[in-house]
């Protein structure tokens, strides 16, 4: 919780409000993490990979793609990591083949929902999803496409949105949110016919809010954000601002 | 020894993935000791032998030409590889399925044409409601993305089913490269 400000400063001091530590195993190895670090978070601190694709290091986790699953012993429910906090005692499986098995059927129907041609797409040899195909052994797609048919929004001066390409990561709506402050971003629909729309589903020319940093293009998994005038696999995405800005917001909070 | 009967064939691609396979280059000589091809675009056969060893599809299931090409290349050969993205996803032939059959036709040979206004009906195979991939119509045994798969990856999967065994070209080749 919050406190006013004379008081927050006294609830960050950690000999005041010191910050609970616990143990627990991922994989069988033992492994300390703070109450409020995810188990995601312990993960990567301790060399144990586990794919992500909404998950951006200085981004709020949204828990929006579900690669991250790991078993949790005693839980019939695969949990994602990127959203679940550890606790005391807790066991971990982050590679187990069932797993497995899940995060690779996820990926394959991320890509049965829209149309992903990286042959032709400005992110090709750029791409998040791209790469994970191959984090996760995935040669082909084992179930219909769906074929469904999604819009193309060029109508900003020099960024593009082809909702052909999105994962509905959130990362764009987060960015826009969380480091940009401005929130044109968000979503529209249910499902799989959910679309990230900016303002209130205007085109993103004509928004009223829209400061034009890009930074949501920067933070896009894949093609769907792009840079006008890049042709097939020439949009690579710059993120190092992230961790950068996302301190200094940090700091002027406090 | 025998040599290996390998069939190739083109459906609804580019001839690209024929291309890259060609790329291999000095190699081809090494292999046709190796390699019967009984059947392919490259080879001036036209009816399917029977008693394929190894049959490569390259391109999408577009048409009921290709699924028939399709189905009797599975029923006669012993091994069969989705050859390149448009056999593994249906890749860029794909992309007419948000559309009509008959909107494609229609943008392609009306809209877009200079010489006249006539849709064709004989010769050319007829378009079915969506370009598939090979695996939705038939058993595949081997997946071999890529657009195309690099030629030495080409070889050595070759090289490797020679030998009986099935290599995962994971991390050698990948959708789009």
């Amino acid at each position: 919780m919050r406190y006013p400000a004379f008081l927050q400063r006294i609830a960050d001091r950690a000999d005041v409000q010191p910050a609970r530590v616990l143990t627990f195993s991922i994989n069988g190895q033992d492994v300390s993490a703070r109450e409020d670090e995810t188990i995601l978070a312990v993960a990567r601190e301790n060399g144990i990979p586990i794919p992500t694709l909404c998950h951006l290091d200085g981004l709020s986790e949204r828990g929006a793609c579900r690669l991250c699953i790991v078993e949790i012993k005693g839980s019939p429910k695969l949990s994602p990591a990127c959203v679940t906090l550890p606790r005391q005692d807790m066991e971990v499986i982050t590679n187990s083949d069932r797993v497995l098995d899940y995060r690779r059927k996820i990926l394959e129907l991320l890509f049965t929902e829209r149309n992903h041609v990286c042959s032709v797409c400005v992110s090709n040899g750029h791409c998040d999803l791209q790469a994970l195909t191959i984090e996760l052994g995935m040669t082909h797609v084992h179930y219909d496409y769906l074929h469904s048919q999604h819009t193309v929004d060029a109508s900003h001066e020099r960024f593009s949105v082809d909702h052909n390409r999105c994962v509905l990561c959130q990362r764009c709506v987060r960015v826009c949110d969380e480091i940009e402050g401005a929130h044109t971003w968000d979503v529209m629909g249910r499902g799989h016919l959910s679309k990230v729309i900016t303002d209130l589903n205007q085109p993103w020319g004509e928004s009223t809010t829209c400061t034009g940093c890009g930074k949501c293009v920067q933070v896009c998994p894949t093609g769907a954000l792009s840079e006008k005038g890049k042709s097939v696999a020439e949009m690579t995405k710059k993120r190092q601002f992230l961790p950068y800005l996302k301190l200094m917001r940090g700091e002027e909070q406090k | 020894m025998s040599r290996l009967r390998v069939a190739t064939t083109w459906l609804d691609g580019c001839s690209g993935c024929h291309m890259s396979f060609l790329d291999i280059d000095e190699k081809l000589i090494e292999l046709s000791e190796r390699i019967e091809l009984v059947y392919s675009p490259l080879v001036d056969q036209k009816i399917i032998p029977e008693n394929i060893d190894l049959a490569l599809i390259e391109g999408a299931v577009s048409s009921e030409s290709d699924r028939e090409e399709a189905l009797t290349l599975r029923a006669r050969s012993k091994v069969l590889v989705s050859f390149g993205d448009c056999a593994v996803t249906a890749n860029v032939p794909g992309m007419r399925n948000q559309f009509k059959v008959q909107d494609v036709l229609s943008r392609a040979y009306i809209e877009n044409s200079t010489s006249g206004n006539v849709l064709p009906s004989v010769f050319v195979p007829k378009l079915i409601e969506y370009a598939r991939p090979v695996h939705e119509y038939v058993t595949v045994d081997l997946f071999l993305p890529g657009c195309p798969p690099p030629a030495d990856v080409i070889l050595s999967t070759l090289n490797e089913l020679l030998e009986g065994r099935f290599p995962i070209p994971i991390g050698k080749t990948r959708f789009g490269a």
